[in-house]
């Protein structure tokens, strides 16, 4: 097959560095409206039927947000198989609490309503509160460690031995990124639950989401501060190759390059439209929630998510997974991808089924339009949850 | 199978695979099932058959939601215990995962919600529509695990790249049109719609046992029992075709099934009962029927398969050619990627290059497979042996119970079609207790594909204790108490939550609120025939 060639291996290459941004940005501001609302959910509704209402805004569109992340991890699989092997097998035990806390989801939603006793009710309702609240922390945990730089190393025939713990992935600057994640999230469930709901829950939401977005504001200031003056970057040493073979052993890397993850910035300032995204728009988020736009405010607050999200890849270019213990190991956009017939091939299939996807589930969200009226729960007419 | 690393993080996957097999067949059956009883509903415009619809679709929704937990398990699982195999072979099997997300799992997911909330806000065309979508994604999904798992056990068009150490795609449309994967696919789709058809059998059953609900349990009977039969057939003849490609493609797992330790003149016997000693290389108090093996292997008389201990002797051969070819590989790899690879070492390596795999067996006794010795080699290659009495046993299971829902689901076929459906209660009987079987023949389905696949995580290519994750005893362990547990409460809630719907029954339809089916409730004969003039 010749076509492939159509496209050069590094663009190809850069291209799915921008989808899996665009996949992790999907993932965040889809499901992430689910897991926030998980989190508020014990918290904004004190009634049964106010929980059911929060519940039943999700209910008909959560699967379908979560399979962003099946098609991030498949297309890291696909695409990154150096990142997926490394960083799923490295963050074993997070990605293990990350599964179990997305198992307990499902069975959450449809299974909490199927009977009627307090404490079984009660007991699903923190399922989905955990639910949420693990995976946006340790998905955020996650980032703030990538940034670090992660203890693996590479054999010369490729095994992967990581030699971190699990303990160690939970130091202070992990864990502040794992709050401005749950923060940012939780801003946007809220954001969805003024939308989707009315009276006493859209009330407490507004409230909760105002404090969630400040708080966003305010961590993601200080994360950046902390990452500027304490986190050592890293920097491709060696000449770099952009069409050579996916080996990450064969440059050399400098850790400790004080201010590294700030020099693309500087090279090229419109990346700094990134970060700039993320503040401003949990600033309008904010305003949206206490100035009642329903719509705009979800716009906002995704756009806060897309700008976070993005300045993390920005910062770190052409770095996906830098090794603190062997820097050398580091996985770069120009050394960890699939093969140039695969990145093709998987493009073509993007470029076909993507934008279906996008259709779709513009449709479906279009045919649920509306809040959701406590009345059809209570009467239990639509299959509600 | 030792309970170092590589045995817990198989033991593993292999429960969680199971566990996740137990709801995806259903899943893949029953969504075939809703969609053909509400096209009736949309066709007939009778309420009964929207009723059905629901009915089914609320067992449909208690099984999916754990489908879909359990699946995600699956695909993180790869990176999380076996990272070598991803990284090994993420250029190819990692394609078949994304497509299945962006083809059929969003399709499914994405209109599953519509399906549970979609009843009143859509036409009753478009409804229909959106439950064929679900069932279509469901399907499709089931297409893309296959062709990833065919690619497993059959792996076509890619070869490993010595600069970065793995198997890269060179023939994508040879990994789409494996064989092994098509013919995996219908056999496996198939058995799921098996167990959905036996479930809405069985459950069907019951009710007319009960003389409850007796017209939807009659009209669900007859649906399950035409779509079982069908069915049922396809599992048998595509069955036949994968045990048909063993023989040309996975040789060994054949002769383990068939316990058959040496080759045999041909047409080679069938061994229809026997203990299998794995140790002694033989069977006792065996039971055989002449030719039939032949048949089934070979399609021919004069084909001949080979036994086990033929095939280990070409193994011995095979690891001798692969550590020619791994030494050329060692010495390319020196060159560090600079320069280009001189011809000769290129040749060296690409002559037995496939049989590369077969050196990395020795990985599990010396770091260098170069320094093995004789005796290494030799109990290396009696490593390619599975489980010879576990596949013996599951396969026979597997067969017998395929040929016993031929009988059940005719009989059922039968008795619909001449209205005598309740005719004989305790053939009712015998299907309510039936109900478990479909399940325990695709697991042990699953057994014969995936043991019988050992000791090679993807079949000559890479062996399955290379392709484990460096992980310490005690992290997978923690994993694999913490899935038994949750796993084992949600099967609980999940039986106890079926069976309360179950017990329940069909919601009343008359207390629906849609317009365009309260002039049909209790229909009259003559009203039953309206079509679908009113829409809501």
């Amino acid at each position: 097959m010749i076509l492939h060639t159509m496209l050069d291996y590094d663009v190809l290459r850069f291209i799915w560095w921008i989808l899996l941004g665009v996949l992790l940005v999907a993932f965040a501001v889809t499901d992430g409206f689910d897991l926030g609302t998980g989190i508020l959910l014990p918290f904004v509704g004190r009634t049964d039927l106010e929980r059911r209402v929060v519940i039943n805004t999700v209910g008909p569109v959560w699967e379908g947000n979560q399979v962003w992340l099946v098609l991030g991890g498949g297309a890291i699989f696909a695409a990154w198989p150096q990142l997926y092997a490394v960083s799923f097998s490295g963050f074993y035990l997070a990605m293990a609490a990350i599964l179990l806390a997305l198992i307990l989801r499902p069975v959450g939603f449809k299974y909490r309503s199927k009977r009627d006793h307090v404490q079984w009710r009660a007991a699903w309702d923190w399922a989905l509160f955990v639910g949420g609240f693990v995976p946006a922390l340790v998905f955020g945990v996650a980032m703030g460690n990538v940034l670090q730089g992660v203890p693996f190393r590479l054999t010369p025939d490729m095994q992967i031995f990581y030699e971190g713990g699990f303990f160690g992935l939970l130091n202070p600057f992990a864990l502040l990124c794992g709050l401005v994640s749950v923060a940012m999230l939780v801003m946007h469930g809220a954001g969805w639950l003024v939308l989707k709901s009315d009276g006493a829950v859209a009330a407490r939401a507004r409230t909760i989401g105002i404090g969630a977005a400040l708080t966003t504001i305010v961590l993601y200031l200080v994360a950046g501060v902390i990452l500027w003056s304490f986190i050592d970057g890293y920097r491709v040493t060696s000449e770099v190759i952009t069409t050579g073979a996916s080996n990450p052993l064969f440059k050399t890397v400098q850790a400790h390059a004080g201010g590294a993850w700030f020099a693309n910035y500087a090279a090229h300032p419109w990346t700094i439209a990134a970060p700039a995204l993320g503040f401003l728009g949990a600033l309008l988020a904010m305003l949206g929630l206490a100035r009642r736009w329903e719509g705009a405010t979800m716009v906002f607050s995704g756009l806060a998510i897309a700008g976070i999200v993005l300045s993390v890849g920005a910062s770190m270019f052409p770095f996906i997974l830098p090794s603190s213990i062997q820097p050398g190991a580091s996985l770069t956009v120009w050394d960890s991808s699939s093969s140039h017939l695969t990145l093709f091939i998987m493009l073509v299939g993007t470029c076909i089924f993507l934008p279906m996807i996008l259709a779709y589930t513009t449709w479906v969200y279009k045919v649920l339009w509306g809040k959701v009226n406590p009345a059809e729960i209570s009467d239990g007419k639509a299959h509600a949850y | 199978m030792d309970l170092d690393v590589v045995g817990l993080s198989r033991l593993q996957f292999a429960l969680t695979a199971l566990y996740h097999f137990l709801f995806v067949p259903l899943t893949l059956g029953l969504s075939m099932l809703l969609a053909i009883m509400e096209t009736v509903y949309v066709m007939t415009g009778r309420t009964i058959w929207r009723q059905m619809t629901k009915f089914w679709g609320v067992l449909f929704g208690i099984n999916f939601a754990i489908g879909v937990s359990t699946g995600l398990v699956m695909e993180f699982q790869f990176g999380m215990n076996w990272s070598y195999y991803s990284h090994y072979v993420g250029d190819v099997f990692g394609a078949p995962l994304a497509l299945e997300g962006l083809m059929a799992f969003f399709l499914e997911a994405t209109f599953v919600g519509l399906f549970f909330f979609g009843w009143d806000r859509l036409s009753k065309v478009a409804h229909c529509v959106v439950t064929w979508l679900v069932a279509l994604g469901t399907n499709f999904s089931a297409l893309w695990i296959l062709i990833a798992n065919g690619w497993m056990q059959n792996p076509v068009g890619a070869s490993l790249n010595p600069q970065t150490m793995r198997m890269e795609v060179d023939d994508f449309y040879a990994v789409l049109t494996n064989p092994v994967a098509q013919a995996k696919f219908v056999h496996t789709v198939s058995a799921g719609y098996v167990v959905a058809a036996l479930f809405v059998l069985g459950v069907s059953a019951w009710y007319l046992r009960k003389g409850r609900h007796t017209e939807l349990a009659k009209r669900s009977l007859t649906v399950a029992a035409s779509f079982g039969l069908a069915a049922s057939l396809s599992v048998v003849v595509l069955g036949d075709e994968s045990g048909y490609l063993s023989s040309e493609h996975q040789k060994m797992k054949l002769a383990a099934i068939e316990a058959m330790w040496h080759t045999e003149p041909a047409p080679a016997q069938f061994t229809a009962f026997g203990i299998p000693d794995q140790a002694a290389r033989e069977t006792h108090y065996a039971i055989h029927i002449p030719f039939v093996m032949g048949l089934i292997g070979t399609r021919s008389l004069d084909g001949q398969i080979p036994g086990i201990h033929e095939l280990v002797e070409l193994a011995d051969v095979r690891i001798r050619q692969g550590l020619l070819s791994y030494d050329a590989l060692e010495q390319i790899r020196a060159l560090g990627g600079k320069g280009p690879v001189p011809n000769d070492l290129r040749a060296r390596f690409e002559e037995h290059s496939d049989k590369l795999g077969y050196a990395l067996l020795l990985k599990r006794y010396v770091d260098d497979p170069r320094r093995a010795t004789d005796a290494q080699i030799a109990q290396a290659a009696g490593d390619t042996v599975p489980q010879v009495a576990p596949l013996f046993w599951s396969f026979r299971v597997m067969v017998g119970l395929g040929l016993y829902f031929i009988v059940l689901t005719a009989t059922f076929f039968i008795l619909s079609a001449r209205r005598k459906l309740d005719a004989y209660p305790w053939l009712l009987t015998v299907a309510v207790l039936s109900i478990p079987l479909p399940w325990i023949a695709a697991e042990a389905g699953w057994i014969v594909a995936e043991l019988g696949r050992q000791p090679w995580a993807i079949e000559g290519v890479l062996p399955t204790a290379v392709a484990v994750s460096n992980l310490g005893i005690q992290t997978v362990l923690t994993t694999l108490i913490g899935f038994v547990v949750l796993y084992t409460i949600l099967i609980i809630v999940e039986m106890k939550l079926m069976l309360k719907a179950i017990r329940k029954g069909p919601e009343d339809e008359a207390a629906s609120p849609q317009g365009a089916a309260s002039p049909l409730i209790g229909a009259t004969p003559a009203l039953r025939t309206a079509p679908m003039i009113t829409t809501e």
